[in-house]
């Protein structure tokens, strides 16, 4: 069987770039869901009264490694299974409730090659909704070079994320 | 030696150091990408994870997800805190709130499923007190590091958290997240 071929090299991309925007409808469902894949079991994120009473929240909220798991998906929704995350820095302002549609948005901040080879994109991605930043995200993330390379294959010294 | 010197004494000390309770499961792996719709054939198509990355791994940004307990096990006792170097440091400062400001994640050799993870807690940094909208309080960066079970990095997660005293309530009660 012959290798998969990447979806995305580094030479196609450029400063500036926009990545697609993602919608999805957030339901109580999407909320629990992501808080039992991350084993956060704090009531506030599957007890609607728990949230109101408790944190005075309107409603349960999507938890924050489950926020992480979103930007992971919308980043290799781009870059395809190639593309191997080095960094993500993020920060919350506010939540994200059952009801809420969230629009991820990215752009590419940086293209870089360090002195491994390695090539990598910085990606600025919002998470919104109604046109509210919720959450940000800077991410770091290798695309091979050329045919030949692999971000995956490179050892300890050859990575440095 | 005042409270700040015994906390700052404990700056690079490697603390709360654990080994994971089970291995990196596949059906987890399986169970986050259906919560948020991954699709990446890394975690879905045996031969593209045998071809791009030499095996099934799991999602990066689960690594902390294997230091999650599952909600029950036999014969366990008494709750698991996370980032336990966080609550230590409200208590001796005594700051009842606390905030998480920001995370960054750095991930170094893929996860793999029946890798034994350990963790490990490090403070990094102290500030000075400091006055915000919040309140008057001290930030702190702690470090998170995980290793496999042949002791090579998999990934740090740096937390900076905002430990603090309400600007209007001196006394502070407790009940501020997290």
């Amino acid at each position: 069987m012959s290798r998969p071929a990447p979806v995305l090299v580094f030479g196609d991309v450029a400063e500036g770039d926009l990545l697609p925007s993602l919608h999805h409808d957030v339901t109580a469902t999407t909320v629990v869901l992501g808080a039992l894949a991350t084993r956060d079991w704090r009531p506030m994120h599957h007890d609607k009264d728990f949230a109101q009473v408790r944190n005075g929240t309107r409603d349960i909220f999507l938890n924050t490694p489950n926020q992480a798991a979103w930007f992971e998906r919308y980043i290799t929704d781009w870059t395809g299974p190639h593309g191997r995350l080095g960094r993500v820095v993020f920060r919350m302002r506010d939540s994200v409730f059952p009801g809420d549609t969230m629009v991820l948005d990215g752009a590419v901040s940086e293209v870089t090659v360090d002195d491994t080879g390695c090539g990598w994109v910085g990606l600025d991605i919002t998470l919104s909704v109604d046109g509210d930043v919720k959450s940000t995200c800077s991410a770091r993330v290798a695309l091979p070079v050329d045919d030949d390379d692999n971000p995956w294959r490179r050892g300890a010294d050859r990575w440095k994320p | 030696m005042t409270v700040i010197d015994e906390v700052r004494a404990l700056i690079g000390v490697a603390q709360y150091e654990e080994t994971g309770e089970f291995p990196v499961e596949r059906s987890y792996v399986w169970t986050m990408c259906a919560s948020v719709e991954n699709g990446n054939p890394l975690f879905w198509d045996d031969d593209a994870a045998r071809d791009i990355t030499g095996g099934p791994i799991a999602p990066p940004t689960m690594l902390s997800v294997w230091f999650r307990p599952h909600h029950w096990a036999p014969g366990r006792t008494g709750e698991h805190l996370p980032l336990k170097v966080h609550f230590d440091l409200k208590e001796r400062l005594e700051l009842p709130e606390a905030v998480m400001t920001d995370n960054t994640m750095v991930f170094h050799e893929p996860v793999r499923p029946g890798d034994v993870l350990s963790t490990r807690q490090v403070l990094r940094s102290v500030s000075d007190e400091k006055k915000t909208k919040l309140g008057t309080g001290r930030f702190w960066v702690i470090d998170v590091e995980y290793t496999n079970q042949q002791g090579r990095t998999v990934g740090v997660e740096s937390y900076t958290g905002f430990g603090y005293r309400r600007a209007t309530d001196p006394g502070g009660a407790d009940g501020g997240a997290p």
